[in-house]
């Protein structure tokens, strides 16, 4: 057989092998650190081992990041991971990317299982939270009725509200008994129904401490409540499954206190403005309103009916007076006009030359004489002067004689 | 009708909504003088409710415990 793989081929065959198996893609393991090296890029080398048999493992910077502990030499461990193979290295791996010490770690690991578990049933899921009423009436605390747990939220709770109404549940919060205590009381408040709203509390403590609320029964308890649910449990960073399972985490007991119950100041202050607002609005509506009827009332056809009928007529008086004036004018300027007419004509007139002291001279038939050619001596004549007439005899004529 | 028709057992969170919505509705001026009227009284009655709502509650801290299948309920103190 002449046929033959480089290492390249063979490796990358195994590699193949390893990434593919669905167990080694996503692994929990428990085992001793050794040979811990805490690399200047960040990146922890160490190996995994127990008493038969020892892995190499690497946990990149990414996820070491978030780890909440220091890992140390000979220290105990529950690593979640997946296998891979490293050609370079000719080895296997475990590439970490949780870690948890031991003890607490098996813990952890089953938290992690439970809360993968009820997340996949739907427990989590923010489409059947209840929301928290902005004024509860009365407030439900499950908790262990003595220290300091109970005091701060009553303290709390009364200094944001001085009438609040609180009823306790005591129940037990670490232990064994704790779980079916916790549910008794959440059970109890739904069937008094004497609550609107219940808050689930326990002070800081190891994950041990806690652990009463990562409890499966409690979680459904809990989402099957009808009264909707704080859970309030350890510190900041403690979270637990009663916490996922809860229309609300609070971060701690004092905070629940501080979510559930506004202040009432605030209420109060906060209805007095919409108070004020609510007023204002009207009284300024009710002031436009007035002053818009005022306007309209004030208007000069309103006041002044007869205003525009007043003038009008004023109007009319002033065009009479104009047609007036201007028939005057007209009268006046033919008058003038027939006076010189009537000057000129007077100045024409024969009378008006009679009394210059001319005559007219006419014969017994009424001629006019205008020639002494007409005349024979002896004729009779009839002579007009500008006041009257009288009879004269023609003797003789004088033509030549005269204008010496 | 006490209240101005608002239905006893109003939740506060509602009746401070609709409080609010009345409010700007009332600002943005565009009800009738009628209107705004009925909204003004409807607005007040639910201010009158809201403040009952916040000083009615009974101040009072008790505990709960189950004693032979009964429920007592005691007053509590915290101190004690």
């Amino acid at each position: 057989m002449n046929r033959y793989l480089t290492v390249s081929e063979l490796t990358g065959y195994i590699k193949q092998l390893v990434d593919s198996d669905m167990l080694l893609s996503n692994v929990w393991v428990a085992g001793e650190i050794s040979n811990f090296k805490a690399h200047t890029s960040g990146h922890m080398y160490f190996s995994l081992k127990d008493d038969n048999a020892v892995i190499k493992c690497v946990m990149f910077r990414s996820h070491n990041i978030r780890l909440r502990f220091r890992p140390e030499e000979g220290m105990r461990v529950i690593i979640r991971g997946y296998v891979s193979v490293y050609p370079q290295g000719g080895n296997y791996q475990l590439y970490v990317e949780e870690m948890q010490p031991d003890g607490t770690g098996a813990l952890y690991l089953a938290f992690e299982q439970l809360k993968k578990k009820l997340e996949q049933q739907g427990y989590f899921d923010p489409k059947r939270k209840k929301p928290i009423p902005l004024l509860p009436c009365a407030i439900g605390v499950v908790t262990s009725p003595t220290g300091a747990v109970i005091r701060d939220i009553i303290n709390i709770l009364s200094r944001r509200y001085p009438n609040c109404r609180i009823i306790v549940c005591g129940s037990a919060v670490q232990g064994k008994e704790a779980p079916a205590e916790l549910i008794r009381g959440i059970k109890l408040f739904n069937r008094l129904k004497n609550v609107d709203v219940i808050i689930l509390a326990r002070g800081g403590g190891s994950l041990e401490d806690l652990w009463p609320f990562n409890d499966e029964e409690l979680a459904k308890a809990i989402v099957e409540s009808e009264i909707p649910i704080i859970s309030a449990v350890g510190h900041e960073t403690d979270f637990t499954i009663s916490d996922f399972a809860a229309d609300l985490r609070a971060p701690t007991p004092s905070a629940a206190a501080e979510l559930v119950m506004p202040e009432k100041m605030a209420m109060k202050e906060q209805l007095g403005v919409l108070h004020k607002r609510l007023c204002t609005t009207l009284l300024n509506r009710l002031n436009h309103e007035k002053n818009r009827l005022q306007r309209l009332s004030d208007s000069r056809s309103l006041k002044r009916p007869y205003e525009q009928i007043n003038f009008k007529r004023q109007y009319l008086d002033m065009l009479e007076r104009n047609l007036l004036d201007r028939s005057r004018f007209i009268t006046e300027n033919l008058k003038s006009r027939l006076k010189v007419l009537a000057g000129k004509l007077d100045a024409l007139s024969p009378l008006t030359v009679l009394s210059r002291g001319y005559s007219v001279t006419q014969n017994k038939s009424g001629d006019m004489i205008r020639s002494v050619k007409q005349l024979k001596p002896g004729e009779e004549l009839v002579i007009t002067v500008c006041d009257g007439k009288f009879q004269a005899v023609y003797e003789k004529n004088l033509t030549g004689q005269m204008e010496v | 009708m006490e209240n101005n028709g608002i239905q006893a057992e109003l939740p506060y969170e509602q009746a401070i909504t609709e409080l609010e919505s009345i409010v700007g509705l009332l600002e943005s001026g565009e009800l009738t003088l009628e209107d705004s009227m009925k909204m003004f009284e409807k607005g007040v009655g639910l201010v009158r409710y809201c403040n009952k709502k916040l000083d009615e509650i009974e101040k009072r801290i008790t505990i709960i415990m189950e004693e032979n299948n009964k429920v007592v309920e005691r007053d509590f103190n915290p101190e004690d």
